[in-house]
């Protein structure tokens, strides 16, 4: 069996799923402050009266690390960075303790200037004497050729507990964000490390030793142990567990859109013919552009418990949630308390709620049904208008070659696939203003959760070959291999496909049944003079975000059972 | 957050499967190693810098500017339509005021394509820029442009283009013609008897670095901007000046060119040449980019930057203080000088020969420019390609008076479609452009 466990900003969903479908669901509320014992609880209700044995794995998506880099609680971290000629490395500064030391390597990855190792003793000593324990160390083109920030580590010796190195972060280009990436995993990284420990811990105490995953912002998943060296790729993997939870019902053969709507936002995704699109970059947490992949994603201030306000004449919802609807005892009035006195949701206390739109209403000078169509048409127009502006953006992107701009299609979804707890309510509205059906997708109250059990293992390698320095590296991977002359782009697919695989079976993949795919596949011939020099390949592959074999029969099972 | 000062627009379009042949200097790898300098240096994540697709440009684009011969489809590859097209990207998103500013990093580049084309000159196809320029005037009703071309060989296609057209002011500066392809660009060209002083040349001996092109810019180039008082300002970025450049012999560096485009403020750079794909387009694009975003470009260099090694001599700092001197003298006495081109003059007749280097074909070309004090004045072009097409280019000019209206149209009723393979009208003030084919 498996557990899918999601902690979103009011409720943490858990889910248990089997053979014969979802066994149980259960909500327990969110306490912010103490996300460890939300995760905890929600793991020991879902297991009471289960055998633990029976349960082969455990998926968590958790806000933790994010909420601890939002507020700025985050430990003192040192940076040694070694930038070379280009942008100035000061614009980059991640805090205090942040140290530009010399060095320099091309964007061939050759030297151009050589690190002195005393000037960074200096540096390790003064973060030593400023009591720092986690340190970052970041070179410009360490993708290309890592030797830069091995040589620093080296320096650092023993010194510190735990050092990040720019290059085992990610694969692609961009300094600044594998700066400001490599200070975010030393950042979270004790905070991560605890809460690793002590649900292993409190779990063990309870006999309950469970084979725990952890969600990544791109949809996929890796083992918990594995998480220890990559804390910061625990971020923001809410959005991900949702579109997750829809991949399972989302036409095979078309685009469609996937919106989570949840008591404060609603996160929206695209997804092509079943699979969700990444975002090309990396994720964006606070102020930090960061190297983390993820689903190509977007979060607008607009859910069932938006406050609704009048400003100059004009209905305002959101961005901003101050509890529940008024027909549950929150303070002021929402979309859903609207809804209600519309007849499109039920439940709560009706008479408050159109205490609280009539209030609206009165400002408006009309009265409350018209007030709460309003509302409603409001919260769903926007909805569908931020949906259609992630669609032209997506559709803009550039492209770099006469190919993807000659044959690269524009998106246009023509399924909304809606889920979370006020999903049913919105999805008439939706289709009513918008021009394509609006489904709910089974069992939406704990979808997400779902989608976070089943999602599979994912990972990417990046490898980079020049024939010319006889060299191919996949510096992430710590990998290095001298190559002949002769070596090719096929070899160099073959080569970057056998480090995925045995990439993703570290990370927890099932072998059997991996689904990788090459992302970006290029040879460009090196000349001096006239005459070819070498080559210059690069290939990057990845595991297709998905779910996880097997799914369809508990996914069948779900949806048979549709509404129950 | 880091933010730009200006907002700045780019289109990176680096083609990387497009290349005359393998080993070519205008092939696949030439702006990988400038893509991943901006990607590692994080220039496309900064606040006010903003990524454009290109758009592709249509055959009524293209046909605005040039007369393909034997037609459109036989000069223009799918790239030319995305390297013309994300300039035209650039130049909307400036003319929207979605951005203060923009740069097309597209290939392949434009500025050796004449009007006339009927091959490849110095890797050029179309002129890019010519078709951008000539989009932003239809759409935008801009007048008055300023080219100014910083490409190390001399933008002969832009001058041919714009050499009637006194709307249009073309500075070309370049490596002295007697030393460098393609020969041309010297002093006294100085545009047509209907135009003179609009094209302006600065030959500039081989070895001028820093100190001489950017006297250049702030002796010559920007007075005879602040006097000609363009709309809009347009900069052919070439970056083969450079000291590492493989086919060239002149010495500027990144630094240079960052100065170079903070002094000019083009609205819109559009990249041409520069083979130096390893050494200096990486940190000259990124230099660039830079300067028009208002940024701090100080920290960026080349890794083997050294002044103190491509300064200079004193005689080149004399030539060039002569050049600017004299390009000066001549801009002040353009009126008289263009009274003494046209003399009594209704008609000027000039014959030249024309020789496309990349695709190896010699045109002769015989031009009649109606001689007019109100407009451009109306050309007609007779182009006969060695062993290939005999043409007649008619060209009725954007703001045509009605003289040279009602003479274009003439040419066009009277030419004999038996004498040529094809007699082409481009009537640029109704826009529109006709052709007469030999009958079969």
């Amino acid at each position: 069996m498996i557990i899918g466990l999601d902690v979103g900003g009011t409720h943490t969903d858990v889910v248990l799923l089997g053979q014969e479908g979802l066994v149980r669901q259960n909500k327990v509320s969110t306490n912010p402050a103490d996300l460890f014992t939300t995760v905890l609880s929600g793991l020991e209700k879902i297991t009471d009266g289960i055998d633990p044995q029976c349960i082969k794995r455990v998926v968590l998506s958790t806000t933790l690390a994010t909420n601890r880099i939002v507020q700025q609680r985050m430990p003192d971290v040192g940076m040694i960075i070694s930038a070379g000629p280009g942008m100035d490395p000061e614009l980059f500064r991640t805090g205090p303790h942040y140290h530009v030391v010399s060095g320099g390597i091309d964007h061939r990855g050759r030297e151009i200037a050589a690190v002195d190792a005393d000037e960074v003793l200096k540096v390790a000593d003064t973060l030593e004497q400023k009591g720092i324990r986690y340190v970052g160390v970041v070179s410009k083109f360490s993708v290309r050729n890592p030797v830069h920030e091995l040589a620093i580590q080296e320096a650092l010796g023993e010194r510190f507990e735990k050092v990040f190195l720019g290059h085992r972060i990610a694969g692609a280009l961009n300094f600044p964000r594998r700066i400001a990436t490599t200070f975010l995993n030393a950042s979270v990284y004790p905070i991560h490390k605890e809460f690793f420990e002590a649900v292993v811990n409190s779990l063990a105490q309870k006999g309950l030793n469970l084979p725990i995953r952890i969600l990544k912002p791109d949809g996929g998943n890796m083992r918990f142990d594995a998480s220890i060296d990559h804390p910061a790729q625990t971020v923001l993997s809410g959005p991900a567990a949702s579109v997750m939870g829809t991949v399972a019902f989302a036409p095979q053969s078309d685009t469609c859109l996937a919106m989570d709507i949840g008591g404060t936002t609603t996160d929206m995704a695209v997804l092509v013919n079943g699979v969700p699109l990444l975002d090309p970059m990396g994720i964006k947490i606070g102020e930090h552009k960061t190297l983390i992949r993820s689903l190509d994603t977007i979060s607008i201030g607009v859910g069932g418990d938006s406050v609704v306000r009048v400003v100059d004449g004009q209905i305002h919802i959101g961005p901003d949630r101050l509890g529940v609807a008024m027909a549950y005892g929150g303070p002021v009035p929402t979309p859903t308390d609207a809804m209600f006195i519309l007849g499109v949701g039920e439940g709560g206390d009706l008479e408050k709620s159109r205490e609280g739109i009539q209030a609206l209403a009165d400002e408006l000078g009309i009265d409350v049904e018209t007030a709460a169509q309003q509302i409603y048409d409001k919260a769903c127009q926007t909805i569908l208008d931020e949906a259609g502006a992630m669609v032209e953006r997506i559709n803009a992107k550039p492209v770099y070659t006469v190919h993807e701009l000659w044959e690269g299609s524009r998106l246009q979804p023509r399924h909304i696939m809606v889920l979370g707890g006020p999903a049913p309510w919105f999805a008439k509205g939706l289709e009513r203003l918008g021009d394509c059906p609006v489904e709910v997708v089974p069992r939406w109250k704990v979808a997400n959760a779902i989608g976070a059990g089943l999602a599979r293992t994912t990972c990417d390698v990046t490898l980079f070959a020049d024939t010319e320095r006889e060299i191919a590296t996949a510096p992430e991977e710590s990998f290095t291999k001298t190559i002949p002359s002769s070596y090719s782009k096929a070899d160099a697919t073959a080569m970057a496909l056998d480090l995925l695989r045995k990439k993703a079976i570290a990370r927890g993949a099932n072998a059997d049944h991996l689904e990788l795919e090459v992302v970006e596949a290029m040879e460009f011939n090196m000349v001096r003079g006239f005459f070819t020099s070498g080559k210059n390949i690069r290939v990057m592959a990845q595991v297709k975000p998905g779910l996880i074999h097997g799914y369809d029969p508990i996914a069948e099972k779900i949806m048979g059972d549709h509404f129950v | 957050m880091l933010r730009a000062r200006n907002k700045t627009g780019l289109v990176f379009f680096p083609a990387f499967d497009w290349a005359i042949s393998p080993t070519h200097p205008e092939r696949e790898e030439r702006l990988l190693y400038t893509q991943d300098q901006v990607f590692e240096e994080g220039i496309l994540d900064i606040e006010g810098i903003i990524e454009y697709k290109p758009d592709l440009v249509t055959k009524k684009d293209v046909q605005r500017v040039h007369f393909c011969v034997p037609d459109l489809w036989a000069v223009m590859t799918e790239s030319h339509f995305i390297s013309a097209g994300g300039a035209k990207t650039i130049a909307m998103a400036v003319m929207d005021k979605q951005v203060d500013c923009g740069f097309a990093l597209v290939r392949p580049p434009g500025h050796h394509a004449n009007r006339v084309v009927h091959g490849a000159r110095g890797f050029c196809n179309v002129n890019i820029e010519a078709i951008m320029i000539e989009y932003i005037r239809k759409a935008y009703g801009v007048n008055r442009v300023a080219i100014v071309d910083t490409d190390c060989h001399h933008g002969d296609g832009t001058q041919d283009i714009y050499w009637h057209d006194p709307d249009t002011l073309f500075i070309s500066i370049h490596q002295d013609g007697r030393t460098l392809y393609p020969g041309s660009g010297f002093l006294s060209e100085m545009g047509g008897p209907n135009a003179v002083g609009s094209t302006i040349n600065i030959p500039l001996p081989p070895n001028t670095s820093e100190d001489g092109i950017l006297h250049v810019i702030r002796e010559a180039v920007l007075p005879i901007l602040e006097d000609f008082k363009p709309e809009i300002i347009v900069n052919s970025a070439g970056q083969d000046n450079h000291y590492s450049d493989p086919i060239t012999n002149m010495n500027f560096s990144a630094q240079g060119y960052a100065e170079l485009t903070t002094l000019l403020k083009p609205d819109i750079a559009v990249l041409e040449g520069g083979y130096a794909i390893e050494g200096a387009l990486p940190y000259v694009n990124a230099g660039i980019i830079l300067a028009m975003a208002g940024m701090d470009y100080s920290h960026l260099k080349e890794p083997d930057y050294n002044p103190e090694r491509i300064r200079q001599s004193p005689e080149v700092n004399r030539w060039v203080e002569k050049v600017c001197k004299k390009v000066l003298e001549n801009w002040y006495k353009r009126r008289q000088l263009g009274e003494m081109a046209r003399g009594d003059n209704r008609f000027i007749e000039r014959d030249r020969k024309i020789f496309y280097d990349t695709d190896n074909i010699y045109e002769r070309q015989h031009e009649t420019l109606r001689v007019c004090e109100a407009c451009g004045g109306a050309l007609r072009i007779d182009s006969e390609a060695q062993e290939r097409k005999h043409i007649l280019a008619i060209h009725i000019p954007r703001n045509a008076c009605q003289d040279c209206h009602d003479q274009g149209l003439a040419w066009y009723e009277e030419a004999d479609a038996d004498a040529y393979d094809k007699v082409y009208l481009q009537d640029r003030a109704a826009d529109v452009m006709k052709e007469k084919v030999k009958p079969a």
